[in-house]
């Protein structure tokens, strides 16, 4: 039989703010242990949450990013379970009323085929602490610091058919909520956390299997295993005529498998009630109209600009709106060779910045491991750059040698091209005479060609910029060597 | 309606609270004369009335995103049942 | 001086006749004397009191006192007070020393008011009789063998005894008017949202509210200009503009129109408590008031309501305890589930575990529609019983209690007797509408043993209750201290300490 894998992802997103969703303590990594953890983190007795704008504000953005809708009216509810790092016995959630309801992220699989994925909720609430399972004499220790931390977590429908798919509406939402500044989207350090409940079926089935709830997804790779882990172990079962118990399982990345989580397996019973503590939260439509106007242009509305405006190719503008850094890059490439050139051909343009951003500049980038953020040739540069190859000083061959010289720091475009003698041949005359020597010295080469071998025309063009070290104008040696042969 | 020990158990146990089964059985007839008393609630209909969550219809003040608290871990920690290294101590976590 | 109102203490350090640390010392030796016996006070720490006092009298003596510097207060164990033991009457908290203060602490600290003590309580504010509270049951000092009320027993039995000029308390069913009903005594339950609930140790969070008492309204109204005041922290707390509680004391009842709910007169009343709400009913007619029947139809739903949303929300707060970071961890334990079962079951007295399992049942899986959501809903029933007969009326005038003070141990057995007890009390905290409770009389009780137990014949006081619209605080203080300026009730004192 033909199975099929249903896939939806849960991901809390930890919020960027610089203080607590309930509280005034610092929400900063890697602090000394519960040196962060202020009285209401710690859960003393009498101690009340006051809810952290900053953080609602950014479910807002999240929610205008996504197409949802933004409740003007959402209700806190408290989710009661016990657990030594959660210090309240209850954490502060939401459950009726979440803060965003529907949405949708439009997600690129590796073939280049599109998918979309519906979003079924995001909600706002609260990180737990840290249990630290290092002996202490049989015991663990508890730290507090990241308790109180404001997540979005984020609820897609089960729309996703195989690990890639996951894996792709996985990144899709990283780049988003970094894309619009909500979340800095460090996976080491926890900031953007998968779980990914999954289940498989007879192929053409429209009813759903049993789920489970695959935790401790903290990489895209980890993603990916475990869902093609799981999703074989659950067609191997179903094969062999079991059945699927829904439970929580954990990934083990050193095992390369899933198992079943003790501690979860009580049935859970989360006595959901609205947190009393708090009134409802209320998003006025001014505020709402504000938290969309100073929203970026969001990675889908470029991206389909660049096909529009730029007459960018798909795989270019999806490269190019990965991340908004690397857009930014882009068009600051873009402008600086719009200036560079006063006038010409915007598209043309355009394309030649393109190539060199998911060109060259991303291969660099990647081999050196480095964000696009920190590239060491700065968008300007590389703008001088291909504005010289545009004005024919320099090949294009040749300007990888440039980008590379700049790429170790030796300095801006020109300055390498002057003191390395690298400006195109662009004299007439003297190619001319190169040519006609190159020509004098190759007769056979000659004759071949003239019989009717065009073939041998790439060994003369060879030959013409080996003479002029790469830097004879190609388009020049082409026409001079057609001539020439031409007899 | 009346509780069965099994379910005085279940709660027992969800709200963390541990009990024998005599002291069950004790607290079972205590609760079941509570709930007894509740379900004088089923004798209005309260189809349409809208749930009161919150004795006033007020909204919620929303803090600025500003840094207030300061470390206080060593007073906190002074109250604690068991420290070590800044770090409450528990039985281990089996997760 | 212990019979002195607030004012006239405060006119006597003004007027340098005594000082804050003799006034203070006073008062700490009569707790010294009588508390042995009747329990109010968990923890007394004279040199605490003794230095704040100092500080009041450099205060007083730099002519900056305002109307409570100097002026002993009581405060009931819930509230949090740095420094000092803040126990909720619970083995669970019996050693938590408070790392920070309540803001109705800040508040008469800012004032210069001297923290005379922590006051005896019923365990987390659950109960009616003081009975829960760790500690011991405080007792009533009209009757030693009979309960004070509750939860604030600790707090109505000080400032009946005269072991206190005033005290705090908090009223999440009728935890201040009911133990001042009991002692003889006023105490005010404020509209919800006007005392902060920052470090004030939960119960019901969406009940509990904070309140005075004290032995006339006057006293009650400059309490309240302490207390009362908004506290960013707390989300609940309401952006209202500063009032003065007291403006409207001298205002006449003449053309008060006070409404008399049927139901508060129904089955279950005593006669001699009938009768004495009755006769303070005639009293405000005398003044000028004219009184009219209102409906509150809802009334019996009350306290079935208030025991699904209160141990609801009390069985979510009550999870904190849980032996890891502060307060009562078992001694011995197998593993963590253990640990926490045995601290809690051990650290919980049999009350607060009653009601920490009735929550936890109505929130859990399959029962919060038959039971919270259903009880959400009576509690907008009864939310507009109130506003319906606010229309025709400014004043709810009927019965703080059923009866008067009952004897220790005579409703422990049945958890649903003394619950619905609560039933002229806990209508106005599912509302969120300010009352309070004033002295209007005297009662045997149904059996108030010997005679010689008893002084004025073995009788015990009686409360009236009286019910505003939100916000009507000074207003029922008001009608309250123009009663009391033609009645003597209030300045009774029990026959003990002389």
């Amino acid at each position: 039989m033909d199975w099929e894998t249903v896939i939806g992802l849960e991901t809390h997103a930890q919020l960027s703010t610089r203080s607590k969703m309930f509280s005034g303590a610092a929400t900063a990594f890697g602090a000394a242990p519960n040196t962060q953890a202020c009285a209401f983190d710690i859960a003393l007795p009498g101690v009340l949450p006051v809810p952290n704008k900053g953080a609602v504000e950014r479910a807002i953005r999240f929610g205008l990013a996504v197409g949802g809708e933004v409740r003007r009216r959402s209700v806190f509810a408290r989710k009661n379970y016990f657990y030594p790092d959660l210090p309240k016995g209850y954490q502060i959630s939401q459950f009726e009323a979440p803060i965003v309801q529907g949405g949708a992220l439009r997600i690129v699989l590796p073939d280049g085929a599109e998918k979309t994925v519906r979003l079924t909720r995001a909600h706002l609430e609260e990180d737990a602490g840290k249990s630290l399972h290092e002996d202490f004499h049989g015991m663990s220790g508890i730290d507090l610091n990241r308790a109180g931390t404001p997540l979005l977590e984020i609820v897609s429908e089960p729309d996703m058919r195989s690990a890639a798919e996951a894996v792709a509406y996985a990144k899709a939402l990283h780049a988003l909520v970094r894309w619009i500044d909500i979340c800095d989207g460090n996976m080491q350090e926890g900031s953007f956390r998968c779980d990914a409940n999954v289940s498989v079926r007879p192929a053409g089935s429209d009813t759903l299997g049993t789920r489970c709830e695959i935790k401790n997804l903290n990489s895209f790779r980890f993603l990916e295993r475990a869902i093609e882990y799981e999703a074989r172990r659950q067609i191997a079962i179903c094969e062999e005529g079991g059945r699927i118990v829904q439970e929580t399982r954990l990934y083990d990345p050193d095992r390369d498998e899933t198992r079943s989580m003790r501690s979860k397996e009580e049935a859970h019973d989360y006595r959901y009630f609205p947190e009393p503590d708090l009134p409802p939260l209320e998003v006025t439509d001014a505020w709402l109209a504000a938290v969309g106007a100073a929203l970026p242009e969001l990675p889908a509305a470029k991206r389909e600009r660049y096909e529009r405006e730029l007459a960018l190719p798909a795989h270019d503008a999806i490269t190019l709106t990965a991340s908004r850094d690397t857009a930014a890059y882009f068009e600051e490439v873009v402008s600086g060779l719009a200036e560079a050139e006063q006038g010409g051909e915007a598209q043309a343009r355009a394309k030649a910045a393109a190539n060199w951003v998911a060109g060259e500049l991303a291969g660099a980038l990647n081999r050196a491991g480095l964000d696009i953020a920190r590239s060491p040739v700065k968008a300007r540069d590389l703008a001088r750059l291909i504005a010289r190859i545009r004005d024919d000083t320099i090949s294009g061959k040749i300007a990888k040698e440039v980008f590379d010289a700049m790429w170790a720091g030796e300095g801006a475009a020109d300055a390498i091209i002057e003191r390395r003698g690298l400006r195109q041949i662009t004299d007439t005359g003297a190619l001319e005479a190169i040519i006609d020597g190159i020509v004098a010295a190759n007769p056979a080469q000659v004759a071949e060609y003239r019989s009717g071998k065009e073939k041998a025309f790439n060994f003369f063009v060879g030959q013409a910029m080996k003479a002029t070290k790469g830097k004879g104008n190609p388009v020049q040696v082409t026409e001079i060597l057609k001539r020439k042969l031409a007899g | 309606m009346s509780l069965p020990l099994s379910e005085v158990m279940r709660i027992a146990a969800l709200a963390r609270i541990a009990v024998s089964e005599a002291e069950a059985e004790a607290v079972r007839g205590q609760l079941n004369g509570i709930f007894a008393m509740i379900a004088r609630m089923n004798a209005v209909d309260t189809t349409g009335v809208e749930p009161m969550a919150h004795v006033r219809d007020v909204t919620l003040r929303l803090r600025e995103d500003i840094v207030t608290e300061a470390d206080r871990h060593a007073a906190f920690q002074a109250i604690a049942p068991q420290v070590e290294d800044g770090l409450y101590l528990v039985p281990k976590v089996i997760e | 001086m212990f019979d002195a109102s607030l004012t006239e203490l405060a006119a006597a350090l003004a007027a340098k006749r005594i000082s804050s640390v003799e006034l203070t010392r006073l008062f700490l030796d009569r707790i010294a004397r009588l508390d042995g016996s009747l329990n109010a006070f968990i923890t007394v720490d004279p040199e605490r009191s003794l230095a704040q006092a100092r500080a009041a009298d450099r205060r007083l003596g730099a002519g900056e006192g305002g109307p409570l510097t100097g002026i002993p207060v009581a405060h009931k164990d819930l509230f949090l007070t740095e420094g000092w033991p803040s126990t909720c009457g619970s083995r669970m908290l019996a050693n938590f020393v408070a790392p920070y203060d309540a803001h109705v602490i800040e508040r008469f600290n800012a004032a210069g008011a001297v923290i005379l003590g922590k006051t005896n309580m019923d365990e987390f504010a659950m109960g009616s009789s003081n009975e829960s509270s760790w500690f011991g049951a405080a007792r009533n000092p009209w009757n030693p063998e009979c309960v004070p009320g509750g939860s604030s027993g600790g707090s109505a039995t000080a400032v009946a005894a005269r072991m206190a000029p005033a005290a705090t308390g908090t009223d999440t069913g009728g935890s201040i008017r009911q133990p001042a009903a009991l002692t003889g005594i006023c105490g005010l339950k404020p509209t919800y949202g006007v005392v902060s609930r920052h470090g004030m140790v939960a119960f019901a969070s969406s009940l509990d509210q904070g309140g005075p008492l004290a032995r006339s309204a006057e006293e009650l109204a400059a309490l309240m200009n302490v207390m009362a005041g908004f506290d960013a922290r707390d989300s609940t707390s309401l952006e209202r503009p500063a009032e003065d509680y007291a403006r409207e004391l001298a205002r006449p009842v003449a053309g008060l129109r006070i409404g008399v709910p049927r139901e508060y007169f129904a089955e279950g009343l005593a006669p001699e408590v009938a009768a004495a709400v009755q006769a303070a009913i005639d009293a405000l007619q005398k003044l000028g008031a004219t009184t009219s029947d209102v409906d509150l139809p809802n009334t019996g739903l009350s306290v079935p309501a208030y025991y699904v949303i209160a141990p609801a929300e009390a069985s979510s707060n009550l999870s904190r305890y849980d032996g890891v970071r502060y307060g009562f961890r078992a001694p011995e334990y197998d593993d963590l589930m253990d640990m926490y079962c045995r601290s809690r079951a051990a650290g919980f007295g049999a009350e607060v575990k009653r009601r920490i399992l009735v929550g936890t049942y109505v929130l859990s899986h399959g029962y919060y529609d038959a039971y919270y959501l259903k009880a959400q809903k009576i509690r907008r029933l009864i939310a507009n019983d109130f506003a319906e007969a606010f229309k025709r009326c400014d004043v709810i005038v009927g019965p703080t209690t059923p009866g008067v003070a009952f004897r220790l141990g005579e409703k422990t057995a049945d958890p649903v007797q003394m619950y619905l007890d609560d039933i002229y009390t806990v209508a106005v905290n599912l509302a969120g509408l300010p009352a309070l409770s004033i002295p209007c009389g005297f009662g045997r009780g149904g059996d108030a043993g010997p005679a010689s137990d008893l002084s004025r014949g073995g009788l015990l006081p009686i409360g009236l209750q009286l019910i505003g619209d939100y916000f009507a605080e000074a207003r029922l203080l008001g009608v309250a201290h123009q009663y009391q300026r033609g009645t003597d009730w209030h300045r009774r004192a029990p026959p003990i300490g002389h």
